[in-house]
């Protein structure tokens, strides 16, 4: 392939970048801390596997809430007028313009003892902590990725043609049956451009467990970020296989879209 | 609620249906009969794919009752009605190959797999695309794609098959071969068939039956025969075929004058001295010698279109169209004469000759010889005129004192063409306002069903005080 001038900019980006971090990543992965090759990071990164599984494991969780709560929306919003369509779309948004870390505040506030909910829900004679848990890790996660779960659903419901939604009617489709044999099918890109950009930074994202979990609640991703300063080693040696991880995730959903139809 | 039972499988009574204050289908009434091709014939936004929405199901009316059968079928979801439809795009569901697509109603249905199998093959041979079960839809061929849309819903065995604009998107040999080929498939499958389109030449070919609309309403309702040789109104005339279509006065029961001239016809009841319109077929004007007739004309154009030659004859002032298989050479002189079954003659869709309507007077100065009028919601002033304020004006215009504003600032805004008809000289518009309907006079020819700025020529206008209230 012929490389044109244009492409250099984005070529350099890349080196510089993408493929750079990784190489750096893999040497202080293979290495020590004193610059010989082996396995140790590797070894001490066992230690940490049930975090590692545990973060998979909320990051699922997290992916499934988000893409059950994102897919009626995204159908609903997906049949309204253009200007309705405009109007939600960025009543999603709007929350992803402030900070991050302020989202996660504003939960934590929400959330603690004797703040507005806990408050409520003792008037109510309900006694319970909701701060501090997975439970509460799990909400955080949802709350944040939410938007990035309806977006590319709604974006692919948005082009199904109504035509075809009256037309599966015409042949004897009720309403469930239209969104099982019709809208669920030609759906299947946005769900695997939604799983994808929930769970990915869902499995790697760190704060979010620091301030709304427990301190047995911590993820991979907040591993990572502790023990880095550290120990380059094994902080790369975990993030290796972290992205080792996701990207066997990442190719065996691939495998359910690859019928050619659906691009079409 | 029942009807009673007759022969006929669709009944629309009184539909009416109005989107954002837009009169879309004005209080329709229409009869289907069992296994027939009925075609409904329009130009677009006439309302005809809206009449088929209404029996398929995907549009509930404001008004009016549809009976399927016999049984009212108001408020019943498409899937539970015995009408499928073939959409105007195919619609064809791409994740699907062309057996699925095909097998999707009968596997709704919960049909025996080896039924489906049989009835697919048996279908596909039908649309004559045999042994392409596996292939994807989106592989296939513009034709063919609209041969599986037409097979996927046949293949449920629907009483009615509805069918919008189906080969729209064909070029023009492959849209000749489809009309066969459906002609057939309604034929061979014993369907009723309700076909959408603004192609006049595929009504004709193809119907049993042909529905006119226009507007929102029914024209008229007949055999292709009967819609082309006996037209009930010019707008019919002027959509199915070429016709001239000329203004004339009936002088007495099968008399009428035309351009100066008086003719024998065939058409009574018309009343002595009423304007009507009278259309004539083109391949109906008979060519002689200038003495024999007693219209004569200069030919000034001449197109030969294979079968016949199309001349153009500039008579009294008019422009006519004659269909010969003789040509006259371009500056010669013909006679045209008419046989009387051949002259048409009907009622003229807009009654007055001239156009008035009430304006209020809200400002006026008197020096300038200037005033400001309210007509419907707009607001101008008219030059050269004075009159009071609070005053009520009926104000005459003739149709040439009417134009479309091309600058788009117009004394009425937003006013819709119903119709354009060429009549020899100009073409005659009709136009309709929020209050009332209008005559326009025009040489340029307009888009139907679109909304214009309309213009006045108040020098052209006469001005009366008119009496009661504003």
């Amino acid at each position: 392939m012929r490389l044109k001038k244009p492409s250099i900019p984005y070529i350099a980006w890349m080196v510089i970048f993408t493929i750079l971090p990784i190489a750096l990543i893999l040497y202080y992965a293979f290495t020590d801390d004193r610059g010989a090759f082996g396995f140790q990071a590797f070894i001490n990164a066992f230690g940490y596997t049930g975090v590692f599984l545990k973060s998979l494991w909320i990051a699922f969780i997290s992916t499934l809430i988000c893409l059950v709560l994102a897919y009626p929306i995204g159908y609903f919003m997906s049949r309204q007028k253009k200007s309705v369509q405009n109007v939600l779309t960025m009543l999603f948004m709007i929350p992803m313009w402030m900070n991050f870390l302020l989202r996660i505040y504003a939960w934590m506030t929400l959330l603690q003892n004797d703040g507005p909910i806990d408050t409520m829900l003792s008037l109510l004679g309900i006694h319970t902590t909701l701060i501090g848990n997975q439970g509460a890790v799990i909400l955080g996660m949802v709350y944040e990725y939410l938007p990035f779960m309806i977006l590319p659903l709604y974006t692919v419901m948005s082009k199904i043609d109504t035509r075809l939604i009256e037309a599966a009617e015409d042949l004897g489709c009720n309403r469930l049956l239209v969104m099982r044999k019709v809208v669920l099918p030609l759906s299947i890109p946005g769900i695997i451009s939604g799983v994808t950009m929930v769970f990915v930074p869902t499995a790697s994202t760190f704060l979010v467990a620091q301030y709304l979990g427990g301190t047995d609640d911590l993820m991979i991703g907040d591993v990572i970020d502790k023990i880095f300063w550290s120990d380059h080693n094994t902080g790369s040696a975990i993030a290796l296989v972290l992205m080792v991880a996701i990207l066997i995730f990442l190719i065996i959903l691939n495998l359910f879209g690859d019928e050619e139809a659906i691009a079409a | 609620m029942k009807q009673a039972k007759n022969d006929m499988i669709v009944s629309l009574r009184d539909i009416f249906v109005e989107f954002d204050g837009e009169v879309i289908l004005n209080h329709i009434n229409l009869d289907i009969r069992d296994k027939e091709f009925v075609t409904i014939l329009g130009p677009s936004g006439c309302g005809k794919t809206t009449t088929l929405r209404i029996i398929g199901g995907f549009l509930e009316p404001n008004g009016g009752e549809v009976f399927f059968d016999g049984e009212k079928i108001n408020g019943l979801p498409p899937h539970k009605r015995n009408v499928n439809t073939v959409f105007q795009k195919y619609s064809l569901f791409p994740h699907l190959n062309v057996f699925d697509n095909i097998a999707f109603g009968m596997k709704l249905k919960k049909l025996p797999k080896d039924v489906i199998k049989r009835r697919v093959t048996e279908m596909l041979a039908i649309v004559d695309l045999k042994g392409y079960e596996k292939r994807s839809v989106s592989k296939l061929s513009g034709g063919q794609q609209q041969r599986v849309a037409i097979a996927r819903a046949l293949v449920c065995d629907p009483k009615v098959l509805l069918l919008d604009e189906p080969l729209g998107a064909l070029d023009l040999k492959l849209r000749k071969n489809m009309q066969w080929e459906l002609k057939q498939i309604q034929q061979k499958t014993n369907t009723t068939f309700v076909y959408v389109t603004h192609d006049q030449e595929e009504a004709l070919t193809m119907s049993d039956t042909v529905v006119v609309m226009n507007n929102g309403s029914i024209e008229q309702i007949g055999t292709p025969t009967e819609v082309y040789n006996e037209p009930k109104s010019a707008f019919v005339a002027d959509f199915i075929g070429e016709a001239n279509i000329l203004n004339g006065t009936m002088v007495e029961d099968c008399r009428v004058r035309v351009l100066g001239v008086e003719l024998e016809c065939v058409d009574k009841g018309f009343g002595v001295n009423a304007p009507v319109d009278v259309v004539i077929r083109p391949e109906d004007i008979e060519v002689t010698s200038p003495e024999d007739a007693k219209l004569v004309g200069e030919v000034t154009d001449v197109v030969f279109k294979g079968v016949h030659y199309e001349m153009t004859v500039m008579c009294r002032g008019c422009e006519w169209i004659i269909h010969s298989t003789n040509c006259s050479p371009v500056g010669s002189e013909i006679g045209m004469k008419i046989i009387p079954f051949n002259i048409q003659i009907m009622n003229k869709m807009f009654l007055a000759t001239e156009n008035t309507f009430y304006a209020e007077v809200i400002a006026a100065d008197e020096e300038q010889k200037k005033i400001t009028v309210r007509v419907e919601d707009s607001e101008f002033d008219i030059e050269n005129q004075f009159f009071e304020v609070g005053k009520r004006l009926a104000i005459t215009l003739p149709p040439s004192a009417l134009s479309i504003a091309g600058d788009g600032v117009g004394h009425l805004d937003d006013v819709y063409i119903e119709s354009v008809i060429f009549k020899g000289e100009h073409n005659e518009i009709i136009l309709e306002s929020d209050r009332q309907k209008w005559l326009m006079q025009s040489d340029v020819d307009e888009q139907v069903a679109t909304y214009v700025p309309m213009k006045f020529d108040f020098t052209k206008a006469r001005f009366e005080i008119a009496e009661g209230e504003v």
